[in-house]
Formats: structure tokens, C-alpha cells, sequence
């Protein structure tokens, strides 16, 4: 797999430059969490549409957000999302079939740790009101304290546990 | 001036933007090495320092972006999404989150491109995202307390730690590039294959002092609004750009001939029950002029607009602003709506007319004084909602 990725600073300044464009244009920062949520209220919807009504969760996610679930801006983005990481492996001969994982680590193990991962951010996301790229990173570019503490938040407990889990990794 | 949405970028328009700008975000991302796990990890065992890197830059590139957009006029600042501040949850959400990204050695956004390569354990943990997001649901009811708790709103960090916007944006600089350095320092002794290894150091020193000196002119822009009220005040503009008063009966007389040309722009701030409303009249706070919502009111070519306020004084200041601002076919209503009171709706001759002139004037008044008065009372019944506040993009995750 090709590892020749682009310098980090100047992928920054890219980052920070369609941050800036998608804030100019719309007002709003880039996210990701959202879209989870979304797919979750869906589901729910579906598949009981009395548990949605029954639900504070659900509902405010109803008030907050007018129309179909899944028919949001984070949806959209998330998936432009989705191809524009595929065009850039496809670009950049890294499309693989892998499970990419610590020198030490099982590969079961590390599927197990993914999802539970992945269960701890979806849930963690929901607390916080975002993920890093919606509460920290939007956050950050329009200076908001919430922000900025979330991101501290996210970092500080990750150092904490890391050598914990350094098994996982190294 | 933006942002765009929603009345050039309609809201329907605004979805296909979001995919686009979301094919330009996961593009960078997979990039800038995003999709891998391993990658991502290593900030937190030092031999990847990636993602600090990437995180930092784009923040800061965003953040003086906004900045310098917001001071020339071309974003208006008052309206774009400022995420609120959750105390609590925003701690412990972020907590949890960390170890969730130890665990998973992703971010949602991450994951998902890294799933689009085909990272199998990616896929696995935007699935564990799913059903994270719907455990919590389930569990709502046991902490939905603790997540409405510390409620503070979109307050800016340089706020909450009581500095003025640019000293804080230089501070971050100096922090980032101060990270950068020490960063850089680590990868080096922990990760003999480190990337940084490759680099030069001069386009470094460059780059990191040009950042610096970015951060330092954000640091003398003056607040954009206090410049531009400052200017419109000063003598010399007031001079070079002299403003036509209106006189109370020119104003009642166009109002009640309907002049499709007149805009009436009441710039009080405290409007009680007992106020004079001016038929047809809008209510533009001066703190809405600098913004986007009555740009298009304000524009209009072949309009004339004449502030009104309560005696002339601050519609006066509101006036030179908008003429500062670029509006023109400016003016002013003299005595303001006081002087309608007195001279139309409270007409009383003290004296016959000593004049022709005079004489058509007072003939005017006592004319227009019922009309008027009728042309109020029915727009007052019609028009009873308070001024809109100024709608501001809403966003989260």
C-alpha cells in the first residue's frame, strides 16, 4: 500500500481552507457524529415510528432538525465524505481490504476494540455535541469555547489511557 | 457578503454543497493520512505526529480565515454557527471520546474515510458509532439531566479566559508552532522512519515565522464595526458626504400619497405600545447594519430611505453609517418622529397663516392630520410583531 502521504502542513492548510469555504458559504462548520445520528434516528423511525415518539432523545432530535433524518446536511456531507476519501485511494493506489492493526495486536482483538471505539465516540459525540471535526476542529475556527474544551477533553483522556492500551498499538 | 444560505444558496441547494465540500474534506484527509489507524494512534505513543500537525494547521488556517473575511465585510460574523458550550457534557463527552479513540484508533469522520479504502476496521467502528449513538438513546433517560446541564450558549474562548480575540489567536500560534517544533523533536527520537525526518528545516522556520507574523496583524485589527461607526462620525466624512434632512411634512405628505420610492427606517431600540409607528416604516436596529439580513432593503437603487428615530440624534448616526457602509439616497427626518407628533398628528394653529406659504401648510396639516393619524392606527393593527431578531445559522453535529 502506498504510504506516500501529503505533507501534513500543507494538508492543514487544505483542510483549514475547505473548512473556511464551507463556513463562508454556509455558515456552518464540517462534522461527522451527526450523520450517525441520523442513520440511528432513521433506523428507529423505521423500524417503530411509537419508540421515536416515545423518546426525549428522538424527539429533540425531531425539533431540532425539520424533514427526513436522513435527509440533513451532515448526511450529505458524510457521504461526499465517503467518495472523496475513495477518489483520493483510488488516486493514490491505497484502496486495500485490510484490517489495519498494532505489530502485537490480534486481528480479532482489534475488531472488537474498533467497534467498541466507535460505540464509546457515538456516544461520547452525543454528550459533548460533536466529534472532533464538528465540536473541535468547526469549534476551533470560530473560537468557541466548547470547542476548544472538547478537544482538551478528547486528547487529555486519550494520553491518560493510552499506555493502558499500548498492546493495541505498539 | 456571506454566508450564502439561505437566500442565494437555498436550503436544498445547501445539501449538494455539503457533498461537495464533504468530497474536498474526505479527499485531505485520506490525503493527509487520515485513513489509517495506525497513523492516527501514533500521536498518542509519539512516533506519528500527524495528526497533530493537520489538526492544529487547519484550525488556525480556519480561525484566521474567519477572522480577516469577517473584518473586510465579506462574512458576516454576527450569524455564523458558534457550537454552545455544554459544560459537563463536553468534559465527559470528550473523555469518553478520547478512549474511544485509543480503542478505536479513529474519529467518526476518520472512519469513514478510512471504510471508503476499505479499512475493515474501520467499517467496524462506524458500525460501533451506530450502535453507540443508539445505546445512548436508549439510555437517555438516565442522564438527560447532566445533558442539558452547564448550559452557557456559544461563548468564544478568548471570553471565558478574559483576553481580547487577537492576543488569543496569537497565543494559539505561538502554542502551535511551539507544538510543531517539540513535535518534531519527539517523532525524531521515538521513529527512526519518522516522515519528519525528510523535511528542511528552513521551510519550517519560514513557515513557522509566517504564521507568527499572521497572527501578529490579528492582533492589531481593530473590532471591524467600532472602525467603520468611528469613521461615519468623524467631521471630515460628515462633511464630504452631507446628508438632506426631510422636514416632518415632506415625510407625512409622501407617506400619505404612498411614494413607492420611500423607505422609512425606525432605528429605535425600546418601541413601548404608546410610540408613533410610521405607516410602512421597517425597524432596523443600527447594530443590523452592518450585517446581511437588510442589505437588500438598504440597496435598493431607485429608494430613498429616511431614518427616523425618536428626535433626529441617533437616526443622524445611523444615517452616516449606512452612508459609510455604502448605502446612499440617504436621509434624515428632522426632529424625528417627534416632530410628526407635534407638527401633523398634534396640529393646532397658534396663529392665522401670516403667509401664502404658510397658509398652504397649515391647510396641509389640518388635512393630514386624520389621515395620517387613520394611515397609524391601521398600520399599527396590521404590523403588531415585535422587530425579527437577527436569524443565525444554526449547525452541530
Amino acid at each position: 500500500m502506498n504510504t506516500k502521504y501529503m505533507n501534513p502542513y500543507l494538508a492543514g492548510v487544505l483542510l483549514g481552507l475547505v473548512l473556511l469555504l464551507t463556513i463562508y458559504l454556509t455558515g456552518r462548520g464540517l462534522g461527522a457524529s451527526g450523520a450517525l445520528k441520523s442513520v440511528v434516528v432513521a433506523g428507529v423511525q423505521t423500524a417503530s415510528p411509537n419508540h421515536l415518539e416515545s423518546s426525549p432523545f428522538y424527539r429533540e432530535f425531531a425539533g431540532a432538525h425539520e424533514g427526513s433524518p436522513l435527509k440533513q446536511w451532515l448526511v450529505f456531507e458524510v457521504a461526499g465524505v465517503l467518495f472523496g476519501g475513495f477518489l483520493s485511494g483510488v488516486v493514490s493506489r491505497r484502496l486495500t481490504w485490510v484490517t489495519e492493526k498494532g505489530p502485537r495486536a490480534t486481528t480479532g482483538l482489534r475488531m472488537v476494540m474498533a467497534v467498541l471505539g466507535g460505540a464509546l465516540f457515538g456516544a461520547g459525540a452525543q454528550f459533548a455535541r460533536g466529534c472532533t471535526s464538528g465540536a473541535a476542529l468547526s469549534g476551533m475556527a470560530v473560537l468557541s469555547s466548547g470547542g476548544f474544551l472538547t478537544m482538551i477533553a478528547i486528547f487529555g483522556s486519550g494520553y491518560l489511557v493510552a499506555y493502558f492500551f499500548r498492546r493495541l498499538w505498539i | 457578503m456571506g454566508p450564502f444560505v439561505p437566500d442565494i444558496i437555498t436550503n436544498e441547494m445547501n445539501l449538494v454543497v455539503a457533498f461537495l465540500l464533504g468530497i474536498a474534506f474526505g479527499a485531505v484527509l485520506e490525503q493527509a493520512g487520515f485513513s489509517s489507524s495506525r497513523r492516527l494512534a501514533g500521536l498518542f505513543y509519539g512516533y506519528d505526529f500527524t495528526v497533530l500537525r493537520v489538526f492544529f494547521t487547519a484550525a488556525v488556517t480556519a480561525m484566521l480565515g474567519v477572522i480577516f473575511l469577517g473584518y473586510f465585510g465579506y462574512l458576516d460574523t454576527d450569524i455564523i454557527y458558534v457550537n454552545p458550550m455544554f459544560l459537563g457534557p463536553a468534559i465527559v463527552g470528550g473523555a469518553i471520546m478520547g478512549v474511544g479513540f485509543i480503542l478505536g484508533g479513529y474519529c467518526p469522520g476518520t472512519s469513514i474515510v478510512a471504510a471508503s479504502i476499505g479499512k475493515k476496521d474501520a467499517i467496524a467502528f462506524v458500525s460501533g458509532g451506530i450502535l453507540g449513538v443508539f445505546v445512548f438513546g436508549e439510555l437517555f433517560p438516565l442522564y438527560d439531566g447532566f445533558y442539558a446541564s452547564g448550559a452557557l450558549g456559544p461563548i468564544r474562548v478568548f471570553d471565558s479566559l478574559g483576553m481580547s480575540q487577537g492576543v488569543f489567536v496569537l497565543l494559539l500560534i505561538l502554542v502551535a508552532v511551539g507544538a510543531f517544533a517539540a513535535t518534531t523533536w519527539i517523532e525524531k527520537r521515538v521513529n527512526p522512519e519518522s516522515p519528519a525526518r525528510a523535511w528542511p528545516r528552513r521551510a519550517h522556520a519560514l513557515a513557522g515565522a509566517g504564521l507568527v507574523a499572521l497572527g501578529i496583524v490579528a492582533l492589531f485589527i481593530p473590532d471591524r464595526k467600532t472602525l467603520l461607526v468611528d469613521e461615519s462620525r468623524s467631521a471630515e466624512f460628515q462633511r464630504s458626504h452631507p446628508i438632506a434632512m426631510m422636514t416632518a411634512d415632506e415625510l407625512a405628505f409622501r407617506i400619505i400619497d404612498r411614494d413607492p420610492r420611500l423607505v422609512i427606517v425606525d432605528v429605535r431600540t425600546a418601541l413601548d405600545s404608546t410610540a408613533t409607528i410610521l405607516p410602512g416604516s421597517v425597524n432596523i436596529p443600527p447594530g443590523a447594519l452592518f450585517g446581511k439580513q437588510y442589505a437588500g432593503l438598504l440597496g435598493m437603487r431607485h429608494e430613498e430611505r429616511v431614518f427616523v428615530d425618536r428626535d433626529g440624534s441617533a437616526a443622524r448616526n445611523a444615517a452616516f453609517l449606512a452612508l459609510r457602509l455604502g448605502y446612499d439616497n440617504v436621509r434624515v427626518l428632522e426632529g424625528g418622529v417627534a416632530a410628526v407628533d407635534s407638527t401633523i398628528l398634534g396640529f393646532t394653529p397658534s396663529h392665522p397663516p401670516r403667509s401664502r406659504d404658510e397658509a398652504d401648510t397649515f391647510r396641509f396639516r389640518t388635512e393630514a392630520k386624520p389621515v395620517l393619524a387613520q394611515m397609524i392606527r391601521e398600520y399599527r393593527a396590521r404590523a403588531s410583531a415585535p422587530p425579527p431578531a437577527v436569524k443565525k445559522i444554526s449547525g452541530g453535529c
